[in-house]
């Protein structure tokens, strides 16, 4: 946990995100039909993705270790992990809609991978609300880290595996092919790959914040 | 004379097709080529700055109150 309290991984993300801003915008693009120049979008609506994963993905390994340990700090972790995920899924469905409206034409308009994306969202807030719903902080802790094991796996197959079994707009689904066929020979990874690492780091940063103000929180409301 | 001319005439008809497959994709040249593109980037790079400098301040606050506990 040392970890998070250190500058240089802050850094690292911050020169990665701001490099990709600058070589996504400019760096050539392949030049595809209906999508235009929309396809720097990859560098900027994937990595939101990426960073909810990321944090979601921790939340699950500290909701583990919650119920083998019981400390009381792993479930503020969860809680604080949980909510940047959610800032980073509703940035992720915001930026879908934006770009889903100049491509498929309408900003909502049914398809698989939004609706199930719709569902997984509404599973997390769920968490929210099912921890709020407790007083007892032992039970509520225990309570949501099980809750939280259980909704990681289902959010996985509702937005990466469902949609790809039927037909979807959304490259990568129901047999369109993904980006991933692209930008092999054209130099997008340049930009692309160093977005997903620097958005998740970013992500983990906010999360951390976050958990240290809530830890502060916790420990000032215990003494009182 | 007249088969020849209808031959010339489906020719013709049949490389405009072509030429509307062929149809360039479009894509924001004039806007790369004028050097607009870089008060774009002036932009959004101002604006992650910012941002990033700003969360940086929150961390180092957030430290001072973590000593003093």
């Amino acid at each position: 946990m040392k970890f998070i309290y250190q500058t240089w991984w802050k850094v690292i993300a911050v020169i990665l995100v701001f490099s990709t801003l600058i070589t996504g915008l400019l760096f050539p693009v392949p030049t595809l039909p209906i999508l235009h120049e929309t396809i720097r979008n990859l560098y900027f609506h994937v990595p939101m993705w990426m960073g909810m994963l990321s944090v979601f993905v921790i939340s699950v390994f500290y909701s583990i270790k919650y119920l083998n340990t019981g400390k009381e700090e792993y479930d503020l972790v969860v809680v604080e992990c949980v909510n940047t995920g959610l800032f980073f899924f509703a940035l992720g469905l915001i930026t879908g809609m934006m770009w889903a409206k100049f491509t498929w034409g309408e900003f909502w308009s049914g398809d698989p991978k939004q609706n199930s994306a719709a569902i997984a969202f509404l599973l997390y807030c769920a968490y929210i609300v099912l921890r709020n719903s407790m007083d007892e902080e032992q039970k509520r802790a225990k309570i949501s880290a099980i809750y939280n094991v259980f909704a990681f796996p289902v959010m996985i197959v509702l937005i990466f595996i469902l949609p790809r079994l039927t037909d979807s707009l959304h490259p990568g689904n129901g047999g369109n092919p993904a980006f991933g066929k692209y930008d092999l020979d054209n130099g997008m990874r340049i930009a692309f790959y160093p977005a997903m690492l620097g958005w998740s780091l970013m992500a983990v940063w906010i999360a951390s914040v976050r958990y240290r103000i809530r830890l502060i929180e916790n420990k000032r409301n215990n003494i009182n | 004379m007249k088969r020849f001319i209808i031959l010339i005439l489906l020719v013709v008809s049949f490389s405009t097709t072509f030429a509307q497959q062929n149809a360039p994709v479009e894509m924001a040249d004039t806007f790369r080529s004028s050097g607009k593109i870089y008060v774009v980037i002036a932009t959004i790079a101002i604006i992650f700055i910012g941002l990033a400098i700003y969360l940086f301040s929150i961390d180092r606050r957030l430290k001072k109150i973590e000593k003093e506990k």
